[in-house]
């Protein structure tokens, strides 16, 4: 028997497995909700500092098809556009429902306060004051959750492996980190929403769980993962002075309400060099302006630190206070006055484009295997467009949720040989621990150091090369001697291990797909190949085949025709 | 940045033996934080130092609640002096491993869903 039994399990528990828990729970299903971290408390959402995009047009008319075309554009000609139209289309009604659970979205007036942020040709970024849309969103999913009838939260359970039997979900094994048991869950519908892999490149703005579990598990199971070779790269992360309790994307918010200006080392103004302006606005693209700032500093023109300046000397302080009020004290705190020098900022992992493969259900090519948020890819092509993400939490978790609540009637797919899979699994992750106790960090930093040096924001077939054949060597000799002694209670060894394990196989598929992509697109860019090749204006697709080997295939555009609707019939 | 390192006690172990307080030489920055100083003895000394931690540095997690000599913080915004700090971990709650408390809900664990279960 397994220890859990359930209808859906949903691995991960930040806003897209919360809100797909809930979605799932509203039809009649009975879920299980497992994080490694704390429910509601871990993964990315939590981390969101302030923009959520969604045309809901209370400041300024819009429309969905608008949004649509802003995100298609910055996708460079790669989004799944029928994902991208989904996400655009429903994001207002899952802001809408956010505000009815009081998420406290800011308003003036009356109406629903939104800003401009890069990308979007209209105001349409909604948020929560000050700073706190990450913490208010986590908190209001949490009260949904635990109001939702039918819902198991389960908080330190890592889940290291799923069950799949004749192209069919039977449901996952893991460990209970509080004692160390092996436990298996039997689904009828296991919903992936675990996260991206930010954590695998050196500088990043990733939590502890970022890691690429929910890629590797995936594979693992035999579904398809799309676009992989595109992290997106946030522009202006924080890089100087020290800076603690503060997330490092924070001089985002700043820049959509005060404006700010980017200087390299000479104070000069260099977006413009670029093809693209800033001057006081915040509108050039991620992709361009991450790119921008590389170039600055290996030309030489670089802040002390390796990055460029942001300030804010020209902006009063009656107005920082008006626009962030308590937080211009932690800053002060951390010995920051912004009036009168500036800080330094350079680009930082933030975001993966790519992941699972999913049709409109969110559903994979393994029956029953569905994904959510940032897990899935497609939908934001080559570039994601800014607060996108939080929109993808909510739209895709709730639609996994809720389809996945269809298969609540069918017979499972679990086997009795299921039940000790959860003991392979664990024995399988240990070993005599006689390797030093600093080895496994030692493997994680010089992971995250290949990725950043030579599958970041610069790349060539020589680096790629070199990264994939260390990677590969990597999984199939490193991490097995590495593997610990065992323990019962909180094996942060074991922990840190299977991390490394599903780390090491999404790396090897963003090298991989990196590597065979001939042309510059996007956060894809290579030194070799500098021009965009129309001939690539198509999608990777990367699977494991049965001898735990790589595999990628190209697959043609998915397209979708959404003219903008006038403005004026927007509500 | 760098000036020289900074030590720190840890005070490790499980209920099941008695505690013991290690010490770790970590290198200073300054302005870092009780957490880096962790996180870096777990990656670059001992991966079986056992910490609760998710968002890292951004006091969003709320998990990597420690106590820093003697006084109850947060690791993430508890800065870190040339001279050092005693970590341990929380007293009023079970300990789990080294600083690793229970600080799970109780309807969030395991065992209240098995026994709900049969």
């Amino acid at each position: 028997m397994p220890q859990l039994e359930t209808d859906v399990l949903v691995i991960g528990a930040g806003g897209a497995g919360m809100y797909a828990a809930v979605a799932a729970a509203r039809e009649g299903a009975r879920v299980v909700l497992v994080d490694k971290s704390l429910v509601g408390r871990g993964g990315a959402t939590i981390m969101a500092q302030m923009t959520v995009a969604a045309a809901v047009g209370e400041w300024e008319p819009d429309h969905w098809t608008h949004h649509l075309a802003d995100t298609i554009e910055a996708g460079r000609g790669l989004c799944n556009e029928r994902l991208a139209a989904i996400l655009c289309e429903e994001a207002p009604v899952r802001i809408r429902e956010m505000d009815s659970w009081r998420v406290g979205w800011a308003r003036e007036d009356g109406r629903m306060r939104a800003v401009m942020a890069p990308g979007h040709k209209i105001p349409r970024c909604v948020y929560v004051d000050f700073l706190n849309t990450g913490p208010a969103v986590a908190k209001t999913l949490r009260t949904q959750v635990a109001q939702g009838a039918g819902i198991a939260r389960v908080s330190g359970l890592s889940i290291a492996d799923l069950a799949v039997h004749d192209g069919r979900v039977a449901g996952a094994v893991g460990i209970n980190l509080e004692d160390g048991a092996p436990v298996g869950i039997a689904a009828r519908a296991v919903i992936l929403a675990a996260g991206g892999l930010t954590r695998l490149f050196r500088r990043n703005s990733a939590s502890a769980n970022m890691g690429g579990d929910a890629f590797a598990l995936a594979l693992n199971a035999g579904a398809e993962l799309i676009d992989m070779e595109f992290p997106q790269f946030f522009p202006i992360g924080h890089l100087a002075p020290r800076l603690v309790g503060m997330d490092p994307i924070m001089w985002d918010p700043f820049r959509y309400k005060l404006g700010g200006r980017l200087l390299n080392g000479n104070m000069e103004e260099f977006i413009e060099n670029y093809g693209e302006q800033d001057s006081g606005v915040y509108t050039a693209p991620r992709d361009i302006t991450s790119y921008a700032i590389v170039k600055e500093c290996e030309a030489g023109r670089g802040s002390p630190n390796g990055g460029v300046y942001l300030s804010f000397e020209h902006i009063p302080e009656p107005e920082l206070r008006l626009a962030f009020g308590p937080v211009i004290d932690r800053l002060a705190k951390n010995g920051i006055d912004l009036t009168r020098r500036p800080i330094e900022v350079a680009p930082i992992a933030h975001y993966h484009m790519g992941g699972i493969r999913v049709d409109e259900r969110m559903e994979t090519r393994i029956a029953g295997l569905y994904a959510a948020g940032e897990a899935v890819g497609g939908a934001n092509g080559a570039n994601r467009l800014s607060g996108n993400a939080i929109p993808e939490a909510f739209v895709f978790g709730e639609r996994a949720g809720r389809f996945a609540a269809e298969r609540r009637s069918e017979a499972g797919a679990w086997r009795s040989d299921d039940d000790g899979r959860a003991e392979r699994v664990v024995d399988g992750a240990h070993g005599s621990g006689r390797n030093n106790r600093a080895g496994l960090g030692a493997l994680l930093r010089e992971l995250q150091a290949l990725m950043w040096d030579d599958v970041g924001l610069l790349r060539t077939e020589e680096g790629l090369s070199r990264a994939l054949d260390r990677i590969r060597r990597m999984r199939d000799d490193d991490l097995p001697a590495l593997a610990p002694a065992r323990k019962t209670r909180f094996d942060h060894a074991l922990l840190d291990w299977l991390d490394l394990r599903a780390s090491l196989l999404a790396a090897e598929s963003v090298a991989l797909a990196a590597l065979n992509r001939r042309e510059s697109r996007g956060a894809h860019q290579r030194e070799d190949f500098v021009e965009t090749d129309p001939a690539y204006a198509r999608n990777q697709v990367v699977t494991l085949s049965t001898d735990g080997a790589l595999e990628c295939d190209w697959a043609g555009i998915v397209e979708a025709s959404h003219a903008r609707a006038p403005l004026e019939a927007a509500e | 940045m760098s000036a020289g390192t900074v030590t720190i006690r840890v005070r490790r172990g499980t209920p099941e033996e008695p505690s013991r307080v290690e010490t770790f030489a970590v290198p200073y920055t300054e302005g870092m934080s009780v957490l880096d100083a962790v996180m870096w003895v777990h990656a670059h000394v001992d991966s079986t130092l056992a910490i609760r931690y998710a968002c890292i540095n951004a006091n969003a997690c709320k998990e990597c609640m420690v106590r820093v000599d003697g006084k109850t913080g947060y690791a993430c915004t508890s800065r870190l002096g040339p001279e050092g700090a005693l970590i341990e971990p929380l007293d009023n709650k079970a300990l789990i491993r080294d600083l690793v408390t229970d600080i799970v809900p109780p309807k969030e664990r395991l065992a209240a869903h098995l026994s709900a279960d049969g």
